[in-house]
């Protein structure tokens, strides 16, 4: 599995479809793939590519350029330790260290299990409650050494399944456009003045040009 | 003390576990504000944000009304980009806003896009915030399913999509026209302005306005209530009220909604009912006053109230409301390296003297902290920053496309010209400066020590 599958082809047309210019969609299509595979897969950059009107060196061009896109598989839980200031001088680096010494890898590698991998990440706006991190993208505040530990035990045991979804998936929740409450994407080429400006204009002041 | 009984504009749910939800958002006074802007014409409804006063409280700090009239007569379609890519360190904000009370945000864009002309709402969610990304998925479903979004808003002639975009990790992008480029499905480099500046040629070159999720979120209530009670709140240029997110080594750690331009540092580090003071047994060694990218500020500082233009007259800003506190427990030199080290790596590469000197003051520093450095390297670490940002004045000088590489040399002027002694102790001596600097927050440490900042308990210990 790389290219799209008969579901997640369908949530991808439907996502294009809100987008004036289809090569907008290049982003939201790539988590999709991230969701689908784990990782971003040369395949899925192609079909990516197809879809919505690029080349996949395109798409890899953007895909290459942001931090959570993995190019090749991760573990299935990402433990983003964030070290940045107001972490760090809460003990974000000590808890990274933990984390390091605990699973017995250095940040940016994953465990041989393929279960874990860990990544020394910066802000993630959750400072009033540092130090913090995110598993897969879901938080955990406030977090000691004993914390993480118990995180990763949970996490290893199955006990967060409901909780965080493995790797790839960011929101479970979609958005979703019923055809008869739409009011389409705005051609950039061909919309005209919003009718709700013209039906308000104001006659005596009306000084623009048509 | 300056604690005010201001009404909480934007904060007013975040007690509620279903403050998130339609039902509750309805209950509290929800979509009161659109209701309110619809009758009245767009041009009415631009006026009342002027009245009003808002700031845009991204960082930049622009009156969102004023923004709002850049776009060229007569140039359809126009679309809203909403900036929900909080990344600037120490900056907690937005994620709340979006995951609390999302119903609000989606309203404030409403307004936005009925008084603006928008054909087409973007709003892009930063890439990390799942959760805040559910909320507003769900609310924007909701939202459809009732009226308030999409054809025929409650039954007017104005319709508009609000479309969610994720976003996939990049400090970068919350520059506006690296979100855009992003919102085109490229990498998220800034692009060249001036010429065109978004308003005019933005998203798919047509006229484009990029408001930050606070911004937008004050919307419902400027309308529901007036601009003037929005503008009756608050100092000179810094009206309403505006959230802080208070970090570091206080004891009450979090994001408080305030009264702007009159409420001071000292209220927001100290009151019990906000930082509640340094922690036990320590005193106040320096604050950033406004996000990773602003100049420091120190104890004597405290009394400075939180608007906009004084605070930028000390040569600092007020940034994305980003306080983070230092105790006297703090290594400067280290910290100096962590903010460094966060510009060298979210530097885009697009423009040499942030490209190469962010990553040359990360090297640098490293060097001396690893006891490896040479007495020339102090001078070294203020030239290359001056070489980014000719001068270190404020505001600074800019020799780059975006504000990256600038922001990078604020936190090596603060750490370099107020503690200086720190990075002499791990260079093993005194070390020479020639480098000038102009910004009026880079200070050295006041002839006496100041007591200001020393919490009642250490004074007691």
């Amino acid at each position: 599995m790389a290219r799209f599958d008969g579901e997640n082809l369908d949530t991808a047309l439907e996502i294009i479809s809100r987008y004036p210019v289809a090569k907008s969609a290049t982003i939201p299509l790539l988590h999709l793939a991230q969701e689908q595979d784990g990782w971003v897969t040369d395949e899925a950059m192609e079909h990516i590519a197809e879809l919505v009107g690029t080349t996949p060196a395109q798409v890899l061009g953007t895909c290459s350029f942001y931090e959570m896109f993995k190019r090749e598989p991760v573990g299935r839980y990402l433990v983003n330790v964030c070290t940045n200031i107001a972490c760090q001088i809460m003990g974000g680096e000590e808890l990274l260290h933990h984390a390091e010494q605990r699973l017995g890898i250095k940040a940016g590698s994953t465990t041989p299990d393929g279960l874990f991998t860990v990544e020394d990440v910066e802000c993630i706006a959750a400072c009033t409650e540092a130090p913090c991190l995110q598993v897969n993208y879901r938080y955990a505040h406030r977090v000691s050494p004993e914390d993480l530990d118990r995180l990763l035990d949970d996490l290893a045991a199955g006990r967060l399944d409901d909780e965080i979804p493995p790797h790839g998936t960011l929101a479970r929740t979609r958005q979703h456009i019923p055809a008869d409450r739409a009011a389409g994407p705005a051609d950039p080429t061909d919309t005209p003045e919003p009718v709700w400006l013209v039906s308000h204009a104001a006659p005596a002041t009306e000084t623009e040009a048509p | 003390m300056t604690i005010t009984d201001a009404p909480k504009i934007v904060s007013s749910r975040w007690h509620l576990d279903d403050g998130h939800t339609l039902a509750r958002y309805e209950e509290t006074g929800g979509y009161a504000g659109l209701r309110a802007a619809l009758a009245k014409a767009p041009d009415e409804v631009v006026e009342e944000v002027k009245t009003a006063t808002l700031l845009g409280r991204g960082g930049a700090g622009f009156p969102a009304g004023v923004k709002w009239g850049f776009c060229p007569p007569g140039v359809f379609p126009r679309y809203l980009v909403v900036n929900g890519d909080e990344s600037e360190p120490g900056t907690y904000k937005d994620r709340i806003l979006m995951e609390k009370d999302p119903h609000q945000l989606i309203e404030g864009i409403l307004i936005a896009c009925y008084a603006v002309g928008c054909s087409q709402a973007f709003l892009y969610v930063r890439g990390e915030m799942a959760l805040a990304q559910e909320r507003i998925a769900q609310a924007l479903n909701d939202a459809y399913a009732a009226g308030y979004v999409g054809r025929n808003i409650l039954g007017s002639d104005f319709s508009v999509d609000v479309v969610l975009h994720w976003g996939a990790g990049a400090y970068i992008v919350g520059e506006e026209t690296a979100l855009i480029e992003s919102l085109e499905g490229n990498r998220g480099m800034p692009r060249l302005k001036p010429p065109f500046f978004p308003a005019a040629k933005g998203l798919y070159l047509q006229p484009t306005i990029v408001n930050n999720v606070e911004t937008l979120s004050n919307l419902p209530w400027i309308l529901a209530n007036g601009g003037a009670a929005f503008a009756a709140l608050g100092a000179e240029n810094s009206r309403g009220t505006r959230l802080f997110a208070v970090s570091g080594h206080v004891k009450n750690p979090g994001v408080y909604e305030v009264e702007f331009g009159v409420t001071t540092f000292r209220d927001l580090i100290y009151a019990p009912v906000y930082g509640g003071g340094i922690r036990h047994g320590h005193e106040l060694k320096a604050f950033i006053p406004g996000g990773a990218s602003a100049p420091w500020l120190y104890p004597e500082h405290l009394d400075t109230p939180l608007e906009a233009g004084v605070v930028g007259r000390l040569g600092t800003m007020l940034g994305s409301g980003a306080v983070v506190v230092f105790d006297e427990t703090t290594d400067m030199v280290k910290a100096a390296l962590r903010l460094v080290r966060f510009f060298a790596r979210e530097s885009c590469g697009k423009c040499t003297p942030c490209r190469e000197g962010t990553t040359w003051l990360e090297r640098i520093l490293e060097r001396i902290l690893d006891g490896q450095g040479r007495p020339e390297d102090l001078n070294l670490l203020m030239d290359v920053a001056d070489n980014i940002s000719v001068g270190l004045a404020w505001p600074p000088t800019q020799t780059t496309i975006c504000p990256l590489g600038q922001s990078a040399t604020s936190p090596i002027a603060s750490a370099v010209m107020r503690f200086r002694d720190e990075f002499e102790a791990y260079l093993g001596g005194p070390a020479p400066m020639t480098v000038e600097v102009k910004g009026a927050a880079f200070v050295t440490k006041p002839a006496a020590a100041p007591t200001a900042g020393r919490t009642q308990e250490a004074v007691d210990a």
